[in-house]
């Protein structure tokens, strides 16, 4: 029950400094190639890093938004069904209760990333990449973000400017 | 140490309003019934009880003992109330019913639960945790495998940052504990210490935050300082004894001590290295709070020092003048509670609660108060410290800081704000009668 399948891992095992203890793990992890992650690495961070081959503009993005997104989200990003949020709203955040809607993003890859790895809702992960840039782009669009013919793709995505950008303090950068 | 002499008359208030000394709850010295030196009536001194008699129950041979033992019918409304009872297509929410309950472990059928896409169905046989990014090998780890590991047992509260929003009211939504603080739960956690897991892995120094992510159809991700990674977080297997709820991240997830809940990764199946936090819905948007001042927090994930009372609490009422005990829960993501006072004048005078041992670190401790009422009216409250010397806000100084509604907030469901830690207040009437107020 103790012998160690997978010795390959321990040999890779690192201390994380001078004083750590390192104790002898069991080594059960099963080693992967990262491209064989790539079903579930969707993740796109801020700097645009994971961002997928591909583009879309808003004029594009309108038809696929009333197809799959306008049930729940609402004609144009409002009026939404019950207990959801309208995907447009205000860009200025004076009260405390101020509905938060894409405007509130500082960044506009969380958009990119939400509606890839989430939606639509009864469907995720289904959407293309052109689908994806073209829905980013129509929704950026309808809150006044970029213009209607603006392209989306891996370079123009992460140079949008959010109009929140800048109103964020960290709350304890000391425990980061 | 010094044996006190046990006193024999009843204990004096320490505190406005009937609140007594916390040292009469310790051994069995104390005559808290028969005369008292106030002249006010207690149980004891009340009309005698009836004959006893043999109940039908006395008489027959029971049901015989099921597999699986849930609470008597008699307990049908110790449930947790929810948010979407119609199964809309949307996000659902489940609450402790805290007035309901004693001592400090939240029992698992009424553990907390906050669902953004439903409770997916996992075969913990298919299930895989990959570990990779910013490392030296990925690695991907099952329920079994995971199972040979060495493992640790800790007791930890997980809060909703969003618990207790309702009280971001600028009046006080009259509504239980359960209702207004039920996003919260204390559970005895077992599992795998994730820095056990990224030892194997390895670590790129370049990583200074990991992203967790979820099986769940939303992939619900959130970023996690490699900091607090390698401090106390967990991949917990076990809740309570039993394999973790459904709806509590079945068949693992991230245990992240102290820390507000959506960051608890449930259904955890990859945690990836990264350079920089990865911005995800939730740490952008439902997460950061807007500030008085029009700033916006990031990354406020400490679930800070706590404590409300629920015994009395609204939904009680109280049977008359006498002994009550006054008791609540308070816990810290900074540590272990470190001393709980209690107020039956709104806040005018405190007296300092007994607090049940074991007082555990990030983890719900049960505090309680000796307490006679005298049918006049009183405020119950409750204020919290740490020992990291952080202490709860006062109402008037937290409101200062981090705002309320312009207008009342008329949905107990709703998320106004997020991260209040302040006093709760409850009201007593002199019919017995309990409101949330703020005072």
């Amino acid at each position: 029950m103790f012998t160690r399948k997978s010795p390959f891992a321990l040999l890779l095992a690192v201390a994380f400094g001078a004083g750590t203890a390192c104790a002898e793990t069991p080594g059960l992890g099963k080693p992967i190639n990262e491209a064989d992650i790539t079903a579930w690495n969707i993740d796109v961070l801020p700097d645009g890093t994971g961002l997928p081959p591909g583009s879309g503009a808003a004029t594009q993005g309108a038809a696929i938004y009333s197809q799959k997104c306008a049930m729940c989200h609402g004609e144009n990003g409002v009026n939404p069904a019950a207990g959801i949020l309208p995907l447009v709203g205000p860009s200025k955040f004076d009260r405390i209760d101020t509905m938060k809607t894409v405007p509130y993003y500082k960044y506009a890859t969380t958009l990119f990333d939400v509606i890839r790895r989430s939606m639509p809702y009864q469907m995720p992960k289904t959407l293309t990449n052109d689908e994806l840039y073209a829905l980013s782009a129509y929704i950026l669009s309808l809150n006044k973000i970029i213009g209607e013919n603006d392209v989306m793709d891996t370079k123009t995505l992460p140079q949008v400017k959010m109009p929140n950008r800048d109103n964020f303090i960290i709350w304890a950068p000391d425990k980061i | 140490m010094t044996i006190r002499k046990r006193r024999k008359a009843p204990p004096e208030p320490v505190a406005g309003n009937g609140l007594l000394d916390r040292r009469a709850l310790l051994g069995r010295g104390i005559v808290f019934a028969g005369a008292t030196t106030t002249g006010v009536g207690t149980l004891l001194t009340g009309a005698a009880a009836d004959p006893l008699k043999n109940d039908p129950w006395s008489l027959e041979m029971g049901s015989v003992v099921p597999a699986y033992q849930v609470p008597s019918r008699f307990e049908k409304d110790v449930i947790r109330t929810r948010s979407n009872p119609n199964n809309e297509f949307r996000n659902s929410h489940a609450r402790t019913p805290h007035h309901l309950l004693q001592g400090t472990v939240t029992p698992n059928g009424l553990f907390f639960s906050i669902s953004h896409s439903g409770l997916p169905d996992i075969d913990p046989a298919q299930h895989k945790l990959v570990i990779h990014g910013l490392v030296k090998q990925p690695l991907v780890y099952t329920v079994e495998s995971l199972s040979r590991y060495p493992m640790v047992t800790r007791m930890h509260f997980l809060e909703c940052s969003g618990n207790s929003a309702p009280m971001f009211s600028n009046e006080p939504v009259q509504a239980t504990a359960q209702a207004l603080h039920g996003l919260c739960s204390n559970a005895e956690w077992t599992g795998v210490l994730l820095s056990t897991l990224l030892e194997e892995t390895g670590i790129d120094p370049k990583a200074k935050w990991l992203l967790a992510e979820g099986a769940d159809s939303l992939a619900l991700h959130r970023s996690v300082p490699v900091k607090k990674a390698l401090d106390d977080a967990m991949i917990a297997l076990y809740q309570n004894g039993e394999r973790v709820q459904p709806g509590n991240g079945y068949p693992m997830r991230l245990l992240l001590p102290g820390y507000q809940g959506n960051m608890n990764v449930k259904h955890v199946r990859r945690i990836k290295l990264i350079d920089q936090p990865a911005m995800s819905f939730f740490e952008s948007k439902t997460y950061s709070q807007i500030l008085p001042n029009g700033k916006m927090w990031l990354f406020h994930f400490l679930q800070e020092v706590k404590s409300f009372i629920t015994h009395p609490s609204f939904g009680h009422s109280l049977n008359g003048p006498g002994y009550y005990e006054i008791s609540g829960i308070a816990y810290s993501g900074n540590g272990r509670i470190s001393k709980v006072m209690v107020s039956a004048d709104g806040g005018k005078s405190w007296a300092q609660a007994a607090l049940q041992a074991p007082v555990l670190p990030k983890a719900f401790t049960r505090f309680r108060m000796p307490w006679r009422w005298d049918g006049q009216p009183a405020v119950l409250q409750s204020r919290a410290w740490d020992e990291s010397g952080e202490v709860q806000p006062l109402r008037a100084d937290f409101v200062a800081a981090r705002g309320q509604t312009s207008k009342p907030v008329t949905n107990p469901l709703a998320f106004p704000n997020q991260h209040y830690n302040s006093i709760t207040s409850w009201g007593v009437d002199s019919s017995g009668g309990i409101k949330h107020v703020y005072a």
